[in-house]
């Protein structure tokens, strides 16, 4: 019997739809965006578009859509990966590409270590591998092995975060699960001892962002879901501490009794360092900006400037003229938390008052201005495609008997 | 017995589910999606349903008392039967993939338990998917003992990531094993045997035990002789391969 494909997503074609996405260097020395397999660094210093230099063999940049960009934790790298397989980690110094990691399977997550010294990747069978990237500065490496270091049997992992002591990897996968494994002071030999499972969601567990403190130096986790709650867990003995459902906080639920029963799933989360704000970022939540609408597909927080970067965005939309776009916005005053005082400290910014102005805007989003509507069924395609991969079928009893029946490896053995 | 007598899946002479009303595919693929409900976390198992005589109300399930035994792929439950009596006050679990297989476990444990009144109130059989849902049912350090006899060998090296015993699944068995507690396997295929002696051999978090341990135990005992697989392969007089391990502390 063959392996059903569905469980592990590959179902469709190459040109799958993907979402845009934006990474933040942590000094904000520069931001980074992925549309499809474009790859778009603006540098804050220069103040100009930053040109990647790619030398590997395997071919340069990325071929396929981009599904994870994220800097890491010392700012001195930045490390993508997605559809096409491969794994790039690139120098934020030169913008070169020192390590292209091929992977078996499509990549759904990464994380950096702390120490910058290991590069940690899942792949569409829920294994993650690791590599290490202990090598001489500047030096190109093309094909390095990644060794597996865990796996969640047969999940698709959809996130992966170290925690802010480096002594925990954190993954969560569409199974409902966040597993907190120790990392180990040899990774290479993989990380078999599991601390915790933080087990509660009632769907896909889609993004995880560290709270920090100095008494609990590894933090609480916190988790989103396509339940729609947004969890806060201890990682130690894995206790859930408290859970918002925060589809019915931004009034998404209930509201329309036609869809009551479709949670809208929380697609994206971070949190500024103290842990004192989460953002959030919601299938069908609305933004309104200048009476417009923004449902982010992507969001990040720089703690050193307090601006909350968020980006919505798409590849490969299918029937629309323009199949790629991207549109990034800016909030300031996200450092601080909202109940200290009165006035109001979010703010967002025009475009002309975000770091990098337009020349930064027209180097992330391709273009300066998309309309309104393209964004719209964007948000709904992206939708689409993300409940196809990880929510759960459920098959009635007949369903499944029709499925069996209807199998093509069946009707090849019929007509043997 | 009325209700058996109008119930011709049971047997007339013994009151026991008869095994041919229960044919089931030969294996399942453990990598398909589930259709069966899953508790959301080990405090949603409900040991009312499963322990009735120790639980009598759903509400006292936050006792300190837990399962401790889990017989993975449990088959037709022939193992569980001999522990239950074995160890009466110890909770054990059956899970099994295959729906019919798993409903003749209950037939089973239900008919020994009203001709033996008091007895084989311990031990329970649930149909779950057991490569993904360990950690959904048992608690950290909460089992004393895990059985995996007779596992389906999948003999094909691309079918290698769909036995039960791998380096991967042994993190996950590990978790859910106190330090101390033991992990039992047995094949009577060569090369399986060889695997999960290697697989457990190499995972930090088992050590085997000595030939006195092994003598010690009467449990191991069990292993070629209480399954219907065991019993099958003995009639053939068929080779076992066995590989028991303690779970130990990582060592830092
Ligand atoms: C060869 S039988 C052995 C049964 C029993 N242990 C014995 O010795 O008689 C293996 C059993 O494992 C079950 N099984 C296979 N994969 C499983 C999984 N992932 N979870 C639970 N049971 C599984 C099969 O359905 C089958 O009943």
């Amino acid at each position: 019997m063959e392996d059903t494909p569905m469980e592990f997503g590959e179902s469709n074609k190459d040109t799958e739809i993907a979402p845009a996405l934006i990474a933040v260097h942590p000094t904000q020395e520069s931001v980074a965006a992925a549309v499809g397999p474009d790859l778009r660094i603006f540098d804050l210093r220069q103040n100009s578009a930053v040109s990647l230099k790619d030398d590997s063999s395997v071919g340069s940049l990325h071929k396929d859509s981009i599904r994870v960009v994220r800097y890491g934790a010392n700012g001195k790298l930045l490390v993508s990966a997605g559809d096409d397989k491969l794994v790039k980690v690139w120098s934020t110094e030169s913008w070169h590409c020192i390590t292209t990691v091929c992977s078996e399977k499509r990549v759904s997550a990464v994380a950096i270590s702390n120490d910058g010294l290991y590069v940690c990747f899942a792949d569409k069978f829920g294994v993650v591998w690791i590599v290490d990237l202990d090598r001489p500065d500047g030096q190109v490496h093309v094909g390095k092995k990644a060794v597996p270091l865990l796996s969640h049997y047969c999940s698709i992992i959809t996130s992966l975060e170290f925690s802010p002591d480096g002594k925990f990897i954190l993954s969560a996968d569409r199974d409902f699960k966040i597993r907190a494994t120790v990392f180990p002071k040899n990774p290479l030999d993989g990380a078999h001892e599991i601390q915790s499972f933080c087990l509660g969601h009632t769907e896909f567990v889609s993004c995880l962002a560290f709270l920090w403190t100095e008494e609990y130096p590894q933090g609480f986790v916190v988790s989103g879901s396509g339940d729609s709650t947004v969890r806060l867990w201890d990682i130690l003995s894995g206790s859930l501490l408290d859970a918002c459902e925060v589809g019915e906080k931004a009034g998404l639920l209930g509201s329309n009794g036609r869809e009551a029963e479709c949670y809208s799933a929380v697609t994206d989360l971070c949190s500024n360092p103290d842990g004192s704000l989460v953002a959030v970022a919601l299938q069908r939540q609305v933004v309104s900006i200048g009476g417009g609408t923004f449902i982010p597909t992507s969001l990040q927080m720089c703690s050193s400037t307090g601006l909350l970067w968020m980006v919505t965005g798409v590849s490969n939309l299918r029937g629309s003229e323009c199949p790629s776009l991207a549109r990034v916005r800016v909030i300031s005053g996200v450092n601080k938390s909202n109940s200290d005082s009165d006035t109001r400290e979010h703010q967002e910014l025009e475009d002309n008052e975000i770091p990098g102005g337009t020349s930064l805007l027209k180097n992330l989003q391709g273009s300066l201005s998309y309309g309104e509507e393209v964004f719209l069924a964007a948000a709904e395609a992206l939708k689409t495609a993300m409940s196809n991969l990880l929510v759960k079928k459920q098959y009635s009893t007949e369903k499944r008997d029709f499925r069996k029946r209807t199998r093509n490896d069946k009707k090849i053995k019929q007509r043997k | 017995m009325l209700e058996n007598e109008a119930n011709p899946t049971l047997s007339k002479s013994t009151g026991l589910p008869r095994k041919r009303f229960y044919r089931a595919r030969a294996h399942s693929n453990p990598l398909s999606d589930s259709h069966f409900p899953i508790p959301i976390s080990p405090h949603h198992v409900d040991y009312s349903l499963h322990y009735p005589q120790f639980f009598p109300s759903p509400d006292q399930t936050d006792s300190s008392k837990k399962i401790q035994f889990a017989d993975i792929g449990c088959g037709f439950g022939g193992l569980l039967i001999s522990l239950a009596t074995l160890f009466p006050e110890t909770l054990m679990i059956g899970m099994e993939l295959r729906d019919k297989v798993t409903e003749y476990v209950k037939e089973r444990i239900l008919a020994l338990r009203t001709a033996n009144p008091g007895q084989y109130q311990n031990v329970s059989v649930v149909r779950t998917n057991s490569m993904k849902y360990i950690p959904n049912y048992f608690e950290k350090g909460q089992l004393s003992k895990m059985f995996f006899l007779f596992p389906d060998p999948h003999f094909k090296e691309k079918n290698h990531r769909r036995r039960v015993i791998s380096r991967f699944l042994l993190d996950e068995y590990a978790y859910v094993l106190q330090v101390g507690a033991v992990i039992y396997t047995i094949t009577d295929v060569e090369e399986l045997g060889e695997w999960m002696k290697t697989c457990l051999k190499e995972h930090p978090m088992f050590e085997a035990l000595t030939s006195q341990e092994l003598e010690a135990d009467p449990v191991v005992k069990l292993l070629s002789s209480a399954t219907e697989e065991g019993q099958k392969v003995a009639r053939n007089g068929g080779q076992t391969f066995r590989a028991v391990y303690r779970r130990i502390a990582p060592s830092l």
